[in-house]
C-alpha cells in the first residue's frame, strides 16, 4: 500500500472514538465553575510533582544524601540562602533537592504499590463476585476483617515483618507493605460491582448464547467494572502518599541512603523543632500536602463527574418574550 | 368565568438550559371551578405535570413562569414565593406520583400531621391537631391504631391515602394530584380513585387530576382539558369531548385506547416535538392526520364548537382569518420509524 | 415490636461477630510467626545467653508445636490473658489498662472535635453548595485530609508550643501532676474531675488540647465530604418536595428534614473511619509522646518485642470489631427501617 502522506478522512469507526471521547469528557466540560476549577488545579498539581519525579536528575541542585560538593562542606542546619532555597538538614543535606528526588520516591513507590494491589485485587474480585461459591465466602470474611483495620497498622506490621526478614528495608518492603493494606479495598469494590453487573440482563444473555465464563467475564464484565477503578485509584494514591509518608515517618519506609522520602524528612524535623528549627520540617510537609491535595482534587472531580447525583446542570438565564395578542374572543 | 376559583391566563413555564429555554408550558388558559373534577390529559412531556407544579409553584430551580394564575383576586405567580408558600395547604394541596418516597422515613405519620398543621395552624392544641389528623385519615380509610407507625410499615396504596390525608386536613379549596396512581396497581387505583372523585362531596375540594390514562378521567371527571406540546389542544365537558371530539389529536387518543373490541392496535405516528424549538403554527401538524397549509403557518385560534367546549384547531376555523390557499392538505415527508420516541 | 426487634437484631449481629474476631486473631497470630526464627530470638538474641533464649522460649511455649500454640493463643485471649513482653516483661493487661486509657483519652476528644467541625463544615457546604461557604469547608475539608497526623502535630507544636509558648508539646501531663493524681480509671481526665483537683485537670487539658485538635481536625476532613454529599443527597429525596408542597417553610425543611436525615449515617461514617482514626492515633501519639496504645506499639516494633506487638495488635483488633458492632447497634436504634 502506498504510504499515506496526506492525513485520511475519519473513518466512522474513528468518528465513533471521537464521540464517545466527546461525550465522555461532557460532564467534566459542563461541570460548573467550581468543580472545573477544583479538577484543573489539581491536575496542575499532579503534573507538576509528576514532572519533579521524571526530570529529578535535571532540577535538583544536588543530590539527595550530598552533604558537600567538592571540597566545600554544606552547613548543618542551614537557614534558606540563596544557595539552598530550603535550607539543610542535621546531616548537612540539601532540603530542596531531597523534596525534588522525594517526589521521584514518593511516586515510584506508590505506582509499585498501587499496581501490585490492582494486579492481586482486580482479578480475585472478579473471579469471587462472578462464581460466587465457597471461594467467595471465604475471601469475603478474609477481607472485610482485613478492611476494618486500619491501614496503617497493616502497613506498619508487614513493613515490620519484611524489615526483618531476607528482603530488609526499602523500596519494596514499602510497596509490599502498602499493597497488602490496599488490596481489600479493590477487592471490595471489584467484587460488589461484578455482583451487581452479573445479574445485568445483557450478560444472562451472553451466558444463554453458551458464552464461556471466561469470555464474559472479558467482554462484558471486565470492561464494566474498570470503568469505577480510576476515581479509587487516583483517590487512593493520594491515600497512598501518605500511608507512604507515615510508614517513613515512622522509620519503617524508605532510608534515607535510598531516596527522598518526605516522611523520614518530617520525622528527623521533630527533633529540629523544639530549637525553633523550622525549615527541615516544613517544606517536606508541604510537599505532602500539596501532592495529595493536588490527587484528591483529581479524584474528587472525576467523582464529581462520574457520579451522576452530583452532577450539576447549568441553567441558562433567559427572558419571555411578550405575546402577541392574539385573542381577542373568549376573552372576559 | 369570573366566579372560578382559579383562573391561569396564558401561563408559561420555561426551563434554562445552557442553550436556549425548553418550553414546558407555552401559553396555557384555564378556569377551574369550585368543587370542579377537572382531568388533565396528554403524552409524557407535554407539560402537564409542569402546569400542575407551576399553579402551586413549586418549580424546579432554572425554570421561571411567567402570565397569570389568578386566585382569590390575586396573581400567584406575581406574589413572593413565601406568600404563595403559606397557601399550600389551606388553599392549595398538590399529591404526587411516587407515594413510596414522599414521606419522611424517620418520621412517624403522626410527626407529619404534627408537622403541617404545626405550620399553618399554630394556634391549635395538641389534642385538637391530633383530633383533625385522625379524622382526615379515617375518611381516607386509615385506621386510629395506625397513626403512630412509620411510612415503611405501609403498602403503597395506603401511603398514597395518607398523603391524600396530609393534603386535606388543612381543608384546601384546590387540589392539585399529578398522577396519583399511575404506580399502583388497578385495584387500588379504583379506590384511591374513588376517593378523589369524592373529594368535592366530603371536602367541598376541586380536583385537578393529571393522568394519561383516558378511562380515569372517563370515570372521574367532570371536565376534562387535553395538553399538547405545553399547550392546550381542546377542551370540555367529559361527555362532550368524549362523544365529539373536536381536535384531531383528541380523536386519535381516544382512538388509541384499547378495549374489548380492539382489533387492530392504533398508534399516532411520530413524536412528541422539541419543547426548545417546537414547530412553527399548531405544534401537532407534523403527526395531524388532517393537517392544512395554514397549521404549519399561523396559530389556530380559541373556537367552540358547542357550549363550554373550546378548541384550538383551523379545522373549526375562524375560516375568515385563514389565508387563500391555506385550506390545501399539508405536504409533508413521510415520518419514518426512527422518528418516533 | 420494636423492643424485639432490635433484640433479635443485636443477637444476630453478635453472631456474626464471630467469625470476623477469629479471622483477625488468626491473622495476627500467623503474621507474628510468618517471620524467620521466633520472636525470642528476634528480641533478644545476640544480648543475653543462647541458653536463657531456650529458657524464655520455654517458658513462652515457643518450643511447642504451632498448632498447639494456637490454640493456648486462642484459650488465653479468651480468658483475657493476652501475655507479657519479652523486652520488658509488662503484662499486656498492665498496657491496656494504663496505656489504653491514655488512647481513650486522646481518641474521645478527637473524636469530640472530628464530630463538631465535620458536621458544621458539612452541613452548611451541603446547604450553601458552590457557594464561597461551600468552597472553603471544601477546601478546607481536603487540604486537611492531605495532611498526614506527624505534620499538622509538628505545624502545632511550633506555633503553639515553641513561638507561641502557650501550650505544652509532649506528655499526657507534666510530671508533677502525674506523680500526685492519684489513680483510678487512668483516664487523667476523669480521676482529674474524680479527685476535685482543679490544678491537674487544667495541666491535663493543656496537654491534650494540641494532640487532639490534630488528631480530630484531620478526621474531620473525611467527615466534611461526606456529610457534604449526604446532604445534597437528601436535599434531592422525594419527601423534602413533598414537605415543601405542604407548605412547610424552607428553614424547618432544610434543618428537620434534609439535615436530620442526612445525619443519620453520621454514626455510621464516624465508624468507618474510626480504622482511619486509629491510624492517626499511632502518629499523634508518636508525635507529641502521648503514652497511648499507638506509642507502645511504636516502642514494641522498635525493640522487635514480637509479644507485645501482637498483645497489642490483638488489642486493636478486638477494638475494632467491638466498634464495628457499636455501630451497627447504634444505627439499628436511630433508623426505624434497619431492624429486620
Amino acid at each position: 500500500m502506498a504510504t499515506a502522506s496526506r492525513p485520511q478522512p475519519l473513518t466512522p469507526h474513528g468518528r465513533a472514538r471521537l464521540i464517545a471521547l466527546g461525550r465522555a469528557t461532557k460532564p467534566i466540560r459542563e461541570a460548573g465553575g467550581v468543580a472545573r476549577a477544583m479538577f484543573w488545579t489539581g491536575i496542575v498539581i499532579t503534573l507538576f510533582f509528576i514532572a519533579l519525579a521524571v526530570f529529578a536528575r535535571f532540577i535538583a541542585p544536588y543530590g539527595f544524601t550530598q552533604y558537600k560538593s567538592g571540597h566545600h562542606l554544606f552547613p548543618v542546619l542551614g537557614h534558606p540562602s540563596g544557595t539552598h532555597w530550603m535550607g539543610t538538614t542535621v546531616e548537612s543535606d540539601d532540603v530542596m533537592s531531597r523534596i525534588i528526588w522525594g517526589a521521584q520516591t514518593e511516586l515510584k513507590v506508590v505506582v509499585i504499590a498501587l499496581a501490585m494491589a490492582l494486579a492481586v485485587g482486580v482479578p480475585l474480585g472478579l473471579v469471587s463476585g462472578y462464581f460466587g461459591g465457597i471461594l467467595d465466602r471465604v475471601l469475603v470474611l478474609i477481607m472485610d476483617a482485613l478492611f476494618a483495620f486500619p491501614y496503617l497498622l497493616i502497613a506498619i506490621v508487614i513493613a515490620f515483618l519484611l524489615s526483618n526478614s531476607s528482603i530488609g528495608g526499602g523500596v519494596l518492603t514499602a510497596a509490599i507493605a502498602i499493597t497488602v493494606a490496599y488490596v481489600p479495598l479493590y477487592f471490595r469494590v471489584v467484587r460488589n460491582h461484578v455482583i451487581s453487573v452479573r445479574e445485568e440482563p445483557y450478560v444472562d444473555a451472553a451466558r444463554a448464547l453458551g458464552a464461556r465464563p471466561r469470555t464474559v467475564i472479558r467482554k462484558y464484565v471486565f470492561f464494566n467494572v474498570v470503568q469505577n477503578v480510576p476515581p479509587i485509584a487516583t483517590l487512593n494514591a493520594a491515600d497512598a502518599i501518605l500511608l507512604l509518608a507515615s510508614l517513613g515517618f515512622l522509620g519503617y519506609g524508605i532510608q534515607p541512603t535510598q531516596g527522598g522520602e518526605w516522611g523520614y524528612d518530617v520525622s528527623r524535623a521533630v527533633s529540629d523543632a523544639a530549637s525553633g528549627i523550622w525549615w527541615t520540617g516544613l517544606f517536606p510537609g508541604l510537599a505532602i500536602v500539596l501532592l495529595v491535595t493536588g490527587l484528591t482534587l483529581v479524584g474528587e472531580g472525576l467523582n464529581e463527574t462520574i457520579n451522576p447525583v452530583l452532577r450539576r446542570r447549568r441553567f441558562g438565564r433567559f427572558e419571555f418574550e411578550p405575546v402577541p395578542s392574539q385573542m381577542e374572543e373568549g376573552e372576559e | 368565568m369570573s366566579d372560578a376559583l382559579l383562573q391561569v391566563r396564558n401561563l408559561r413555564v420555561y426551563y434554562g438550559t445552557p442553550g436556549k429555554p425548553v418550553r414546558a408550558v407555552d401559553g396555557v388558559t384555564l378556569d377551574i371551578g369550585e368543587s370542579e373534577v377537572i382531568g388533565l390529559v396528554g403524552e409524557s412531556g407535554c407539560g402537564k405535570s409542569t402546569l400542575g407544579r407551576g399553579i402551586l409553584g413549586l418549580l424546579p430551580a432554572g425554570a421561571r413562569a411567567d402570565g397569570a394564575v389568578l386566585y382569590n383576586g390575586k396573581n400567584l405567580v406575581a406574589l413572593p414565593p413565601r406568600t404563595v408558600r403559606r397557601m399550600r395547604g389551606p388553599d392549595l394541596g398538590l399529591i404526587f406520583q411516587e407515594p413510596m418516597t414522599r414521606l419522611n422515613p424517620l418520621m412517624r405519620i403522626s410527626d407529619h400531621f404534627k408537622e403541617t398543621l404545626e405550620q399553618h395552624e399554630p394556634n391549635l392544641t395538641d389534642a385538637e391537631m391530633r383530633r383533625r389528623s385522625l379524622e382526615t385519615l379515617g375518611r381516607m380509610g386509615i385506621p386510629p391504631t395506625r397513626f403512630k407507625q412509620y411510612p415503611h410499615e405501609f403498602s403503597g396504596g395506603m401511603r398514597q391515602r395518607i398523603m391524600i390525608a396530609l393534603a386535606l386536613v388543612l381543608r384546601p379549596k384546590l387540589l392539585v394530584a399529578d398522577e396519583p396512581t399511575t404506580s399502583l396497581d388497578v385495584i387500588v387505583e379504583g379506590q384511591i380513585l374513588a376517593l378523589l372523585a369524592d373529594l368535592k362531596n366530603n371536602f367541598g375540594t376541586a380536583l385537578l387530576l393529571i393522568t394519561h390514562n383516558l378511562g380515569i378521567v372517563a370515570e372521574s371527571c367532570d371536565r376534562m382539558a387535553v395538553m399538547y406540546a405545553g399547550r392546550i389542544a381542546e377542551e370540555g365537558p367529559v361527555r362532550e369531548v368524549f362523544a365529539n371530539p373536536a381536535h384531531p389529536y383528541t380523536r386519535e387518543l381516544l382512538r388509541s385506547t384499547i378495549s374489548l373490541d380492539t382489533k387492530v392496535l392504533h398508534s399516532i405516528p411520530g413524536a412528541p416535538p422539541n419543547l426548545i424549538d417546537p414547530p412553527a403554527g399548531c405544534r401537532f401538524n407534523p403527526r395531524c392526520p388532517s393537517a392544512m397549509v395554514v397549521c404549519n403557518q399561523l396559530e389556530p385560534r380559541e373556537q367552540h364548537p358547542s357550549p363550554g367546549q373550546r378548541v384550538f384547531c383551523w379545522l373549526r376555523g375562524p375560516s375568515e382569518l385563514i389565508p387563500p390557499g391555506g385550506e390545501a392538505p399539508l405536504e409533508r415527508e413521510a415520518i419514518g420509524v426512527a422518528d418516533e420516541a | 415490636m420494636t423492643g424485639t426487634s432490635l433484640r433479635t437484631y443485636l443477637i444476630t449481629r453478635l453472631a456474626l461477630v464471630v467469625p470476623m474476631v477469629l479471622i483477625l486473631l488468626t491473622l495476627v497470630f500467623l503474621l507474628m510467626r510468618v517471620a524467620p526464627g521466633n520472636p525470642i530470638q528476634a528480641a533478644l538474641g545476640g544480648h543475653v545467653s543462647p541458653a536463657y533464649i531456650h529458657q524464655i522460649e520455654h517458658r513462652f511455649g515457643f518450643d511447642k508445636p504451632l498448632l498447639t500454640q494456637y490454640g493456648e493463643y486462642l484459650w488465653n485471649i479468651a480468658r483475657g490473658d493476652f501475655g507479657t513482653t519479652t523486652t520488658d516483661n509488662r503484662p499486656l493487661t498492665q498496657i491496656i489498662a494504663q496505656n489504653g486509657a491514655a488512647t481513650l483519652e486522646l481518641s474521645f476528644f478527637a473524636i469530640l472535635v472530628a464530630i463538631v467541625v465535620g458536621v458544621v463544615f458539612g452541613l452548611l457546604a451541603g446547604r450553601y453548595r458552590d457557594t464561597p461557604i461551600d468552597v472553603f469547608a471544601r477546601i478546607f475539608g481536603i487540604v486537611v485530609y492531605a495532611m498526614p497526623a506527624f505534620f499538622l502535630g509538628l505545624l502545632a507544636q511550633l506555633v503553639f508550643g515553641v513561638w507561641l509558648n502557650w501550650l505544652p508539646t509532649s506528655g499526657q501531663a507534666s510530671p508533677i501532676t502525674q506523680a500526685f493524681l492519684p489513680v483510678h480509671t487512668n483516664i487523667l481526665f476523669v480521676d482529674a474531675i474524680w479527685d476535685g483537683n482543679w490544678g491537674a485537670l487544667w495541666d491535663v487539658t493543656k496537654h491534650l488540647i494540641l494532640p487532639a485538635m490534630t488528631l480530630g481536625v484531620i478526621t474531620a476532613g473525611v467527615f466534611i465530604r461526606l456529610i457534604r454529599v449526604n446532604v445534597i443527597r437528601t436535599l434531592r429525596d422525594d419527601y423534602i418536595e413533598a414537605a415543601r408542597a405542604r407548605g412547610i417553610s424552607e428553614g424547618r425543611v432544610v434543618f428537620f428534614h434534609a439535615f436530620k436525615n442526612a445525619l443519620v449515617p453520621v454514626i455510621t461514617i464516624v465508624g468507618l473511619n474510626f480504622a482511619t482514626l486509629l491510624g492517626g492515633v499511632v502518629l499523634t501519639e508518636t508525635t507529641f509522646n502521648w503514652p497511648g496504645l499507638g506509642h507502645e506499639l511504636v516502642y514494641y516494633l522498635d525493640n522487635r518485642d514480637y509479644t507485645g506487638v501482637q498483645g497489642i495488635m490483638v488489642i486493636f483488633a478486638l477494638v475494632v470489631v467491638a466498634v464495628s458492632i457499636l455501630v451497627d447497634f447504634l444505627n439499628a436504634f436511630v433508623d426505624p427501617r434497619i431492624r429486620y
